[in-house]
């Protein structure tokens, strides 16, 4: 899915970074864990979180997810913005809930990962 | 205007700006002297094919004298008339130690086209003209990019150029502990010298995902920060965090899933959910983790890097 067609769905608006409206994406990913975006998100997402913290633009950058979406209207602060610029990923901002966001996109075509690899069963650690 | 254009567009502003007048402009000046005649004038703008130029008497910037000029003689028939009675003798002149943007504004604002150029002294050194602004810029632009892409070429080539028997690159960082605002920057270089080495962007990802993991732990959970090393060899990279404490109790408890010693502030901010050290290993080849209460710890990651495929063999002439 392109840029401009999240950013439709979305009804998102611009707030910072470069951005290539002609950018496709070939899933989502939404969480307001880190860890999670770090251990289950593929390359070439676009992110949707509520956090706004600096963070989480390192998370998109290393996990190579393109763009980041900040749900519920949250603005984020300017070190997020001008961290977001020097690593050239774009940041939006959208009104709906996570819930809603997750599911337009869905609606629009916009699949996940699929289903996860579990780590959960105790004692599944080795030595 | 889309983004991109303008971001292209902001680029070239910024060479205007950082330009010096004196590398864009034509450091040879023809000029003319005020005893010199209309006529004698009409040759020399022919010949040199210029359309005006600075009138000079010992060394010193009396005034210009453009094809305009020239012209109007032409029509009043005083082609006999010398050039001093018939230059503009108020002459808009730039510094060549100005930047090409006082050169835009002042040709915007007066309308010339071609402005004397001297040094601080009054001593001409040079002409600007609106070509000389496009060339000069397009040259640097051209010369950024080169040198661009001249860095990435070397990057990529350091281990067929540097020989030994075992060549290594070693990236060292160290890590502030609660320094949760340059979280990553570390990382963020380990991964960006991969791809600089032409890592692909899927081993570029895993060594920067594990990286991160590793550096996020190193800020949280250390007394006082530690050190992240990144010996980089063609076929893997080998990444080493150490700290002195406060050492992991339990290991097998760290290795489950959803374990977490964070404090709140940190789970506040996505991190701390106990499941760092079991990304690191998803990512990794190998992975080593030793540790002891009141120590330190030591965590060793191994990725090994996939031979490049061999080169598409030639198409066969026979199929044809």
């Amino acid at each position: 899915m392109k840029l401009a067609e999240v950013l439709t769905v979305l009804d998102a608006e611009k707030i910072g970074g470069r951005v290539d409206l002609r950018a496709e994406f070939s899933r989502g990913a939404a969480a307001d864990l880190m860890s999670d975006v770090l251990t289950y998100a593929r390359p070439d997402s676009v992110l949707l979180t509520g956090l706004i913290y600096p963070q989480v633009v390192r998370t998109a950058e290393m996990a190579g997810l393109q763009a980041i979406v900040f749900v519920r209207g949250k603005r984020p602060p300017a070190e997020t913005v001008s961290l977001a610029k020097e690593v050239g990923i774009p940041l939006f901002s959208t009104r709906y809930t996570m819930y809603e966001a997750c599911g337009l996109l869905y609606q629009a075509g916009l699949p996940g990962p699929g289903l996860c690899e579990t780590f959960d069963q105790p004692g599944q650690a080795e030595e | 205007m889309t983004e991109g254009s303008s971001i292209e567009v902001s680029k070239i502003q910024e060479l205007v700006y950082e330009l010096r007048i004196a590398e864009v402009m034509q450091p040879e000046v023809i000029t003319v002297m005020p005893h010199t005649s209309m006529r004698e004038l009409k040759e020399i703008l022919r010949l040199k094919r210029i359309s005006g130029a600075p009138v000079i008497e010992d060394g010193k910037l009396l005034g210009i004298i453009s094809i305009e000029d020239l012209i109007k003689a032409l029509e009043e028939g005083a082609m006999d008339d010398l050039v001093g009675a018939r230059m503009t003798r108020r002459v808009e002149t730039l510094y060549s130690d100005e930047s090409v943007i006082q050169a835009v504004n002042r040709m915007a604002h007066t309308g010339y086209g071609r402005i004397p150029v001297t040094d601080r002294s009054g001593k001409l050194v040079g002409i600007v003209t609106r070509g000389d602004i496009i060339r000069g810029t397009l040259r640097r632009l051209e010369l950024n990019y080169r040198e661009e892409e001249i860095q990435r070429y070397r990057a990529r080539h350091i281990f067929q150029d540097i020989v030994s028997d075992r060549t290594s690159l070693i990236l060292r960082y160290h890590v502030q502990s609660k320094d949760f605002a340059k979280g990553g920057s570390a990382s963020s270089r380990i991964k960006r010298a991969i791809e600089r080495l032409g890592g692909s962007p899927a081993i570029a990802r895993r060594v920067g995902v594990a990286a991160y993991e590793a550096e996020m732990n190193l800020i949280i959970h250390t007394t006082s920060g530690g050190e992240m090393e990144v010996e980089i060899q063609p076929d893997q990279v080998h990444l080493v965090a150490v700290d002195d404490g406060p050492g992991i109790a339990d290991l097998n408890q760290a290795m489950r899933a959803g374990y977490s010693t964070a404090p709140e502030w940190i789970r506040e901010m996505g991190f701390g959910a106990g499941m760092g050290l079991l990304n690191i290993r998803n990512c990794a080849d190998d992975m080593k983790l030793e540790s002891s209460a009141g120590v330190g710890t030591r965590l060793e990651i191994w990725f090994r890097i996939p031979p490049p495929p061999p080169p598409a063999p030639e198409p066969s002439e026979s199929l044809l």
